[in-house]
C-alpha cells in the first residue's frame, strides 16, 4: 500500500496511463483526450478509490470505460489511427533489429482493439488474467483466451512458428531490447 | 503464466512480452502532454482554493 497521498500517486501513474491510452487509441490526440477525461474523473472521485487497492488498474479500467463507450456511441472503431506504434520507432541501434521492431508494432497496430488490451495488460503490465478479467469486465478465461488468440496471430504474422524465424528475430530483438532473459 | 505450454509456446509468449514491455517503456517515455499538466494544475489550484475557503 502506498504512503503516498492519491492525489500525488495518481501523478505516478500518468506515464504508464498515457502508454495505455496510446496503445488503445493508437492515435496521440485521441490518447492525450482520453487520458484527460480519466485524470479528471479519478481526480473528482478520489473518494471512490478504495486505499489499498491497485490505483493503476483504477485509472486503467476508468480509460478503457471510456474508450470504449466513445467507441460504441461512434458506432465504429476508433478510425482515426495514426500508427502511433509504428511510427513511435524512436532512436535504437541501427541494424537488423530496427526492423524486426519495427514489424512487431505494425503486427501489434493490426491486432483487434480487445486483443491489443489484453496482451497490454498481462503481457507489457504483468496483471493477471484475473485482474485484467475484472478491468475489463469480462471472465478469467476471455482474457486468456484473448491473450492467447492475441499471441498466435502475431506469431503468425511474424512468422515466429518458423524455428529458424524465431531464432533470427531473437538475435535481432535482442539486440535492440537488450539482455533481458529470452530464453535459448 | 506460461509453464503449462509447450516450449516453443512459451518460447514465443516470451518473445511477444520482452517485445511488448520495450514497446510499452517508449510510449511512457514521452512528454506529458502541456493539455494534460496544465490541467493538472488546475486541479491542484481548485483543491488549494477550497482548502483556503473552509
Amino acid at each position: 500500500m502506498s504512503d503516498l497521498d492519491p492525489k500525488d500517486e495518481l501523478i505516478t501513474h500518468l506515464p504508464a496511463l498515457r502508454a495505455f491510452a496510446l496503445s488503445l487509441t493508437r492515435n496521440r490526440a485521441t490518447a492525450d483526450d482520453m487520458m484527460q477525461d480519466t485524470v479528471l474523473k479519478a481526480w473528482t472521485n478520489m473518494e471512490k478509490f478504495q486505499p489499498g487497492t491497485n490505483m493503476r488498474a483504477w485509472l486503467f479500467t476508468i480509460l478503457r470505460n471510456n474508450f470504449y463507450t466513445s467507441r460504441r456511441k461512434l458506432n465504429r472503431e476508433v478510425a482515426d489511427v495514426d500508427n502511433v506504434f509504428s511510427e513511435s520507432l524512436s532512436v535504437k541501434p541501427d541494424h537488423d533489429g530496427r526492423l524486426q521492431m519495427h514489424d512487431f508494432k505494425r503486427a501489434f497496430d493490426q491486432l483487434p482493439d480487445e486483443h491489443r488490451e489484453a496482451l497490454i495488460l498481462v503481457g507489457a503490465n504483468g496483471f493477471s488474467y484475473e485482474d485484467a478479467g475484472k478491468m475489463c469486465g469480462v471472465a478469467t478465461g476471455t482474457i486468456k483466451s484473448r491473450v492467447n488468440r492475441a499471441r498466435n496471430k502475431l506469431a503468425e504474422m511474424l512468422k515466429l512458428n518458423d524455428d529458424e524465424a524465431l531464432e533470427l528475430t531473437d538475435s535481432a530483438t535482442m539486440a535492440v531490447v537488450g539482455n533481458r532473459g529470452i530464453p535459448s | 503464466m506460461t509453464s503449462d505450454k509447450d516450449p516453443k509456446e512459451a518460447r514465443i509468449a516470451e518473445f511477444i512480452d520482452q517485445n511488448l514491455k520495450s514497446v510499452f517503456s517508449e510510449l511512457e517515455s514521452d512528454d506529458m502532454p502541456s493539455q494534460i499538466v496544465d490541467l493538472l494544475s488546475v486541479l491542484r489550484a481548485q483543491d488549494k482554493q477550497g482548502k483556503e475557503t473552509k
